[in-house]
């Protein structure tokens, strides 16, 4: 004799009600916790942030290079050399790369690239260098106490290194991130991609 | 044939070893938190100026990928400090997440060599890189351990 199987929630339709209830809340929950939660920074962030520390430099494009005066937009602040081989070209494409990639909001993005090699990279030199990344981009140069002094404000090491009758620099290849309020909010290290600077730059862009 | 009671002294601790063993490498990794913190504490900086060696960060850290793979710097301390790769002030942290496996190197004059490396592996998906990841996992509590003391 064949039995007939109930359908075995009938009997239990109140609890069967109860726990769809409880699953429709936990996606529910779930769905809305991901809504609220931040967009991620592919950068390193600072908390709290601090007031970036500003300076005064010859500018590449023949002004004074403060970062007082880019207050309201979102600054990308490097340091480097424009002999260097490869980290800083590397590092200036990708950042022109990203700049490209933010559509309008790409006016809000100033790139500053502070000289460690004061002897050979003169305003003009790291404005010819820069323009050929981004004509946007401004290079900042000084004596060798002025960009001394900056770098300790920022931590940023520089070690010459002598190749015969040429040399080089060893120098930090992080570049950091700077809010429109001028508040140094995070540290994005060597080797991230544009859509990574992009990224970052869009959530800062739209705060 | 019969297994005498001496035989089974030895045979029970090394089905006991086996038995943790592949439980380590079957059992999913999962930690309560991804992120991997050193802490500059208060005081390092009269410490450190009354002579005393102090290390906060050993010279190479190892991240692992969706398991412990954002590194936490925070300094407690009542002076600014160089630590890892950037200067941080006086209460501030410093939160650094990866997403790629490779080998970091970092400048950082709080180390003698004056480099500091991170190196993050991939996540351990296969039962052979559960066990190795348990295995240095516990290595490295002990490392940070010596560290801190």
């Amino acid at each position: 004799m064949r039995s007939r199987r109930r359908f075995p929630f009938d009997r239990n339709s109140r609890v069967v009600n109860a726990a769809f209830l409880l699953l429709f809340s936990c996606l529910l929950y779930g769905g809305n916790a991901g809504a609220l939660e931040e967009p991620a920074m592919k950068a390193g962030v600072f908390s709290p942030a601090r007031v970036a520390p500003d300076f005064s430099l010859a500018a590449s494009d023949g002004s004074e290079l403060n970062l007082q005066r880019f207050r309201g937009k979102v600054v990308a602040l490097g340091f480097g050399f424009t002999s260097c081989p490869d980290v800083c070209p590397i590092t200036l494409a990708v950042l022109a790369q990203a700049r490209r990639k933010l559509g309008e909001l790409k006016e809000d993005l100033q790139v500053v690239y502070v000289t460690v090699d004061p002897d050979r990279d003169d305003a003009e030199r790291m404005r010819n260098y820069l323009a050929a990344f981004d004509p946007t981009f401004i290079g900042g140069t000084g004596t060798e106490e002025q960009l001394a002094a900056v770098r300790e404000e920022y931590g940023i090491m520089a070690k010459k290194t002598v190749y015969g009758k040429d040399y080089g620099f060893s120098h930090s290849s992080f570049t950091y991130l700077i809010d429109r309020q001028g508040k140094l909010r995070a540290l994005m290290t060597y080797g991230h991609t544009a859509e990574d600077f992009a990224n970052d730059f869009g959530i800062l862009l739209q705060e | 044939m019969t297994i005498r009671r001496t035989h089974w002294i030895c045979i029970l601790p090394l089905a006991g070893v086996l038995g943790v063993g592949a439980l380590a490498a079957v059992t999913p990794v999962s930690i309560e938190s991804n992120e991997q913190i050193f802490e500059i504490p208060k005081g390092t900086w009269a410490r450190r100026m009354a002579g005393d060696t102090v290390e906060i960060l050993p010279d190479e850290i190892r991240l692992t990928l969706g398991v412990r793979d954002i590194l936490v710097l925070k300094n407690s301390d009542d002076v600014p400090q160089m630590f890892g790769p950037t200067l941080m002030m006086p209460g501030q942290s410093f939160r650094l997440p990866f997403e790629m496996a490779s080998e970091y190197q970092f400048a950082c004059t709080a180390h003698a060599s004056g480099q500091m490396t991170i190196i993050v592996e991939p996540f351990p998906s296969t039962p052979w890189a559960r066990l190795r990841w348990r295995v240095l996992e516990v290595m490295r509590t002990e490392v940070l351990q010596e560290v801190k003391a």
